[in-house]
């Protein structure tokens, strides 16, 4: 049964209806999340994964199915749920500071200026706190995101695709971040991606999706210690068993030169 | 290497300014050189020379200044008016979707009447005196700024919306951070269009009935012929008009620090 704090989601479906026609997004999900779990949802655009981190983060709520979280049920928003977006979604006319400022609710100003530094610590942007989004990069604009969404301290951390509009390089340096921020924080973590190497990177488990409609094809627990080998023989197998799950009738001796 | 980048930089700093001023300038430079060759007939359209000369009579005399500042108090305080009601008006029906419905059409038939057709309306209403006056001015300049925070409000991005709706924003600091500072732009060019249409509708308003004003002075010098005086009126509510604008745009510039914008190729 249900352990105390876990995400359950039961007999999920989801459909929108476009004028005659009715178009399933997902259908038949069924997931538990532990606390403290880092999960990766992989699968192909429009198989409906952001639809159902949406629906975790409470922005959808016409479903069928049950989506609980320590055993009550998720009614619309709620700060115990935090969101990274693949965009960052600062406020342009508001400073690093004044944007995380921005989600603090009922606290007291030396508590706020407390809670404020704290998290531009953790993301490692001291010094950039009076800095307007338009003068960061799209690494740094990302790690604010992270910065605001994670100052209410929320049990869930959301990750809709957070790094896929930043470089290679910027992606795999934010990967060990948000690693590095989850060992301290230690809540739960559900990162939505396409990159299977990311969901393999980060994940105690990659939640296989398929496309239309959105269905869960499999699980697959990662057993590899962190800081994980991309190089690793472990991790290249787990890579063509994903691999295999979107390009099944493809040549199975395809060679993962990236 | 120092010295020459400094000096390179004077010069396209003489090249901009001499680009600012050249083609005003090329015009006072024509219409000097074709009132002293004697092509222009002097009652029609006088000489440069004739028009400084009584500008400089009007400036010394202080009745100029006199004209200026009735009609700059009645801009502002039509332009105050409208300003104020503008924006609190266009927060309540950007917020409200039933005030929007509620109100969209009749601001829709209403918008179109031009300041001039409601004119003799605003005799009847409020006679020939102060109030009059400002009731045009504030017709003119209420709409482009209502209009300004209506559309800012639906602009602003709902992804910004959404984000809010998530974080459990409380409603005032939704309407101070986001809304507020997400319409500042639309709303400063708003502001500065409906100062533009304020400015011209105070020199019509007082065209039709006045004693003293800009528009006063150019009705009063077409009734004695002086073509000079008119065009020194002309001349004075375009500085002061170019003057009010280059205000808000400084204003705009010192207040949006976070605006990147596209200034031309």
């Amino acid at each position: 049964m249900a352990v105390d704090g876990n995400l359950v989601i039961r007999n999920l479906n989801k459909e929108y209806v476009n004028g005659q026609t009715v178009i399933k997004v997902l259908q038949d999900i069924n997931l538990e999340i532990n606390k403290g779990e880092f999960i990766s949802i992989v699968g192909g655009s429009g198989c409906g994964k952001t639809t159902l981190l949406r629906i975790i983060a409470g922005l959808e709520t016409a479903y069928q199915g049950s989506v609980t979280l320590a055993r009550r049920p998720l009614v619309g928003c709620g700060l115990d749920r935090g969101v990274v977006f693949q965009e960052h979604r600062l406020l342009p006319w508001r400073t690093v500071k004044d944007n995380i400022a921005f989600a603090l609710n009922n606290v007291t100003p030396e508590e706020r200026e407390q809670i404020i530094q704290e998290h531009i610590d953790l993301v490692g942007l001291t010094g950039f706190e009076h800095a307007y989004p338009h003068q960061l990069s799209g690494g740094m604009a990302q790690r604010v995101a992270i910065a605001r969404a994670l100052v209410n301290r929320p049990e869930i951390l959301l990750l809709d695709e957070p790094f896929g509009a930043l470089d290679a390089l910027t992606r795999i340096q934010m990967q060990q971040e948000i690693l590095r921020i989850w060992e301290i924080e230690k809540n739960t973590m559900i990162l939505v991606t396409h990159d299977i190497d990311e969901a393999i990177y980060l994940g105690d488990r990659v939640i296989v999706m398929s496309s239309r409609p959105g269905t869960i094809k499999k699980i697959l627990p990662v057993n590899l210690p962190r800081p994980r080998d991309r190089n690793h023989v472990e991790f290249a197998y787990l890579r063509r068993e994903i691999y295999r799950e979107f390009f099944a009738s493809k040549d199975d001796d395809l060679v993962y030169a990236i | 290497m120092y010295r020459k980048l400094r000096l390179w930089q004077t010069s396209t700093d003489l090249k901009k300014i001499f680009l600012y001023f050249s083609l005003a300038l090329g015009v006072l430079f024509v219409w000097q050189v074709l009132g002293v060759i004697g092509w222009l007939n002097p009652v029609i359209i006088p000489s440069l020379s004739t028009v400084f000369r009584s500008f400089g009579e009007y400036l010394s005399s202080g009745e100029l200044f006199r004209h200026i500042g009735v009609s700059i108090i009645r801009v502002l305080e039509g332009f105050g008016l409208a300003a104020t009601l503008g924006i609190g008006l266009g927060l309540a029906i950007g917020l409200s979707r039933t005030l929007d419905r509620m109100t969209d059409l009749l601001i829709q038939i209403l918008k179109p009447i031009p300041p001039i057709a409601w004119i003799p309306l605003a005799i009847i209403w409020f006679g020939i005196g102060e109030a009059s006056k400002i009731f045009i001015i504030f017709i003119g300049a209420f709409y482009p700024i209502l209009i300004s925070v209506i559309d800012g409000i639906r602009r602003i991005d709902p992804k910004l919306i959404e984000l809010a709706k998530i974080l459990e924003v409380p409603r005032r600091r939704f309407i101070k951070d986001l809304i507020l500072l997400g319409i500042l732009p639309p709303v400063m060019t708003g502001l500065r269009v409906g100062l533009g249409i304020a400015w011209m509708c105070v020199v019509a308003a007082e065209l039709i009935a006045a004693s003293e004003g800009v528009g006063y002075l150019i009705m009063d010098a077409r009734q004695l012929s002086q073509s000079d005086v008119v065009i020194v009126g002309m001349f004075t509510i375009g500085v002061i008009g170019k003057l009010m604008d280059s205000l808000l745009r400084w204003l705009n510039k010192r207040i949006l620090v976070w605006n990147v914008t596209y200034l031309g190729d």
